[in-house]
């Protein structure tokens, strides 16, 4: 099951429709009167919903899309005004939606609750006007007044919306076909040829549903003969005809369904039909409209992440090929082979890389697009008003990055919305606009991409950092006097922490932001934090464009390769041993009037030596954020690309290496962690 | 570990003149002796480092210093032989491998307590065959990391 086809593209997709009906909903809310516009889209997304789970056979979640699109349908068509508890019963849906589409992910059932908000929903359908009410009856009254008591057999019991798509498909042209498919005997893959034949299926119309179910189909638990309902403009006969053309099919039979369903309450409602069919006509023009959207709107495929680890890799592999190649050639100093590698290497290291990388990027709008919703419900949880505007959603940062950086980034806004922005009366009386203000914002800038969250809050308050901080001993009275605005900031990301008077649940106790600070310096970038109180905060986070490939300087100790990221590097110097000074016991230089701390990579690292008395020292200068620090080393090797890789669980965490990479001649060499070296 | 033992296929390495066997099934290969890059703080415990193993970076633990045996240069006969674990690969230095050797369960003894003075949680069993002497590992406890830290603090 998990690996089905299928069931990928439907997570997939469903979790697209889930996310633009978040999207759509919050537009929606703010403004009410464009209903027309962007009811339309809501409507549609939770309508294709509906279909694919129903065809997936996941029961409750097209009940629980099926209800909402009824109220969604009222809503679009004016017999519902839209109002704030409506939506977020509309919300709390959605989010049951993406619990159970997650839940599939996982290889779950996506079965779940949805009797309450089904309830819920329906209780609003309710409220509509009693002409309105009629509605659901009318669909199923039109469809008795059909019945003819005798076919469903292979269909079961078709559930209230699969009737109403046959029904709407019936009014608008489409004809209902009951499809039988018969396999040959011989036939191996069974699951195969079904999936062919759904794939023809679905070229001419929907499925909209299948006995045995979808399920049962894949796992090939089925004898040779399978049933499909299907909604289409072909003829019974040119569907049989599409559907012979895969191979090892025996026969297939195409005939209009008809549906019987026990004649239930007949009276009443049929006067009913004349409006029912004016929506359905809507729906229609809708989901026409969305076909066409779609069309144009497709250059691009949907390659699985794993194919793209696998590509990755393989270059990998090349850039250490590549590496070695150049070694050999250089040694060899045969021109001609050194003009192919040369020209090998810049394909590779240049076009190549540059191709690779760019298709593992993915831009922040994936992490961007779910802060909309949370912000509502925070500022409504904290009853502040803040409007949240997204800057450069487009920005393209590399999937392993993107994957980590969406807890850091919640905290931060919650964060941000819980100390920084006041309450409006505050504001108010602060002679600010009561609304506050957040923004996000992400762009890049050489190597790197930097996403800035920030308010037009509190600000940082100085004094009240300081005493928290002592008294919570994160630094001592004296240190305190001495702090700089900016080293106070830093403080309120060491753990332990919080400045909030009231400890909420919204950012809760002051554990996260010291979280925050580490998971983005392991994953190489950097956090910084200007406020001016009474004005706002700003943190910034600059991130490395990828994590695979990076550029490193190769230094060597003893007879030991290390390899140092050259992004951390300000400059290597070779001193004399004259210029290195004492002090409070430890070794630092004068480094352009800065008094900069030496660390020996022999001792960190307990390199066995013999002799230690040179005259110069080789020293690169490291940095991490405004601290300084200069490795001393005993030579430089050269600036290479290397590829990081894991040292592997068994060895697990090494102080101050950060993993592995292998060089052109085969070896390992260790990359430095220079963020721990300096603490 | 009933189901290990009750394999009889194993690996035969010399380890100061002794043999031991390694469940051929977990064996992924057997390589001749190459650079390693030491890894500091894992190398006081385990003489330990990593090894570039077709592209991967492989953890590599010398089996003399693991079991507290005097350390020796590499010779011609020294083997890396590489273990496949569910989780990860490790190899093993070892001073040399021989033969793949049938060991018949009715040979195999529980580990004699008297061994020395060293508690030998890592070793499953004791084989008699022929006129050899087979000590079978015990794979989980050789790589257990807690059991090598104590060592290693004793040490």
């Amino acid at each position: 099951m998990e690996n089905s086809e299928y069931l990928e593209m439907f997570i997939e997709e469903s979790k697209e429709h889930i996310q633009s009906l978040n999207n759509q909903i919050l537009v929606l809310e703010n403004e009410p009167e464009n209903m027309a516009t962007i009811g339309g889209e809501i409507f549609r997304s939770a309508h294709t919903l509906k279909g694919m789970s129903a065809t997936m056979g996941f029961k409750d979640l097209a009940n629980l899309t099926h209800k909402m699109e009824n109220v969604l349908d009222a809503v679009r068509n004016d017999q519902l005004k839209i109002n704030s508890d409506i939506i977020d019963v509309i919300f709390q849906a959605v989010d049951q939606l993406e619990g159970m589409v997650l839940d599939i992910a996982d290889g779950g059932n996506g079965f779940s609750d949805v009797g309450d908000l089904v309830k819920a929903l329906q209780a609003i359908e309710d409220k509509e006007e009693p002409i309105k009410s009629n509605k659901q009856s009318a669909t199923a009254t039109s469809q008795n007044l059909n019945s003819t008591n005798s076919n469903a057999i292979h269909f079961g019991q078709l559930d209230q919306f699969e009737l109403a798509v046959l029904d709407q498909s019936d009014e608008n042209g489409f004809n209902n076909l009951e499809v039988k498919v018969k396999l040959n005997q011989n036939c191996l893959l069974k699951a195969a040829r079904v999936y062919m034949v759904f794939e023809v299926l679905e070229q001419i119309g929907e499925v909209i549903k299948a006995d045995p179910s979808v399920q049962e189909l894949e796992e090939e638990n089925f004898e040779l003969e399978f049933h499909v309902l299907l909604v289409t403009k072909d003829t019974p006969e040119e569907v049989k005809q599409k559907i012979l053309k895969v191979s090892e099919i025996e026969e297939v039979t195409a005939s209009v369904f008809e549906q019987k369903i026990e004649q239930k309450d007949l009276d009443s409602q049929a006067e009913n039909n004349n409006e029912q069919a004016d929506n359905n006509q809507q729906t229609k023009q809708g989901e026409n409209k969305s076909k066409t959207t779609k069309a144009v709107g497709g250059k691009t495929i949907r390659v699985n992440i794993d194919r793209l680890d696998g590509l990755m890799n393989l270059f990998e592999e090349l850039v250490i090929d590549r590496g070695r190649l150049e070694q050999i050639s250089g040694n060899l100093k045969n021109a001609e082979l050194q003009e192919t590698v040369e020209r090998m290497s810049r394909i590779s290291g240049g076009d190549l890389q540059n191709i690779i990388l760019n298709m593992r990027m993915v831009p922040v709008e994936q992490v961007f697009n779910r802060f909309p919703r949370m912000v509502r419900q925070l500022s409504k949880d904290l009853n502040k008003k803040i409007n949240l505007e997204i800057v450069g959603a487009e920005t393209e940062l590399d999937r392993t990055v993107i994957d980590e950086i969406g807890d850091p980034l919640v905290h931060l806004i919650r964060n941000a919305l819980d100390h920084g922005v006041e309450t409006p009366e505050i504001r108010k009386t602060n002679g600010k606009d009561e609304v506050g203000r957040l923004l996000l914002k992400a762009y890049h800038s050489g190597n790197h991409v930097f996403i800035e969250i920030s308010d037009d809050g509190a600000g940082i308050n100085r004094e009240k950092v300081i005493s928290k901080a002592i008294s919570n001993r994160v630094i001592s009275e004296e240190e305190a006097t001495q702090l700089t605005d900016k080293k106070v900031n830093q403080l309120i990301m060491s753990s332990g922490f919080s400045t909030a008077d009231k400890i909420s649940d919204i950012s809760g106790r002051g554990v996260g932001l010291d979280v925050v600070k580490n998971t983005i310096e392991s994953l190489g970038g950097t956090i910084t934090i200007e406020s001016k109180e009474g004005k706002g905060s700003l943190f910034s986070i600059q991130l490395p464009l990828t994590l695979s490939i990076i550029s490193v300087l190769l230094v060597e100790v003893e007879k030991e390769k290390y390899a140092v990221p050259l992004s951390s590097i300000i400059e290597t110097a070779i001193i004399n041993k004259s210029e290195i000074l004492n002090a409070h016991n430890k070794k630092v230089i004068d480094f352009r009037g800065k008094v900069v701390p030496l660390i020996d990579l022999k001792q960190v690292f307990e390199v066995p030596s013999d002799q230690q008395n040179d005259e110069f020292y080789s020293i690169v200068i490291i940095r991490k954020g405004d601290k300084m620090a200069g490795l001393v080393v005993d030579s430089f090797i050269g600036q290479q690309e290397i590829v990081l890789k894991s040292l592997g669980d068994y060895l697990g965490n090494v102080f101050a290496i950060s993993g592995a990479t292998i060089l052109g001649d085969g070896q390992v060499a260790l990359i430095v962690d220079t963020n721990t070296l300096i603490n | 570990m009933e189901e290990v033992m009750s394999n009889h296929k194993s690996i035969i390495i010399e380890l100061n003149k002794e043999e031991y066997a390694i469940p051929v099934e977990v064996v992924g290969a057997i390589e001749r002796m190459q650079h390693i890059t030491r890894v500091p703080q894992t190398a006081s415990f385990v003489n330990g480092g990593v090894l570039n193993l077709r592209g991967v970076i492989t953890p590599i633990i010398d089996l003399r210093s693991r079991f507290n045996m005097p350390r020796i240069d590499p010779t011609d006969s020294t083997r890396i032989i590489i273990i496949n674990l569910e989780k990860y690969d490790v190899g093993f230095i070892v001073d040399a491998a021989y033969d793949v050797l049938d060991i018949p369960e009715e040979s195999i003894e529980p580990a004699p307590e008297v061994i020395g003075t060293v508690d030998v949680d890592y070793i499953a069993g004791v084989a008699k065959v022929g006129k050899r002497l087979i000590m079978l590992l015990q794979l989980d406890r050789v790589l257990s990391q807690e059991s090598i830290t104590a060592k290693g603090i004793e040490g």
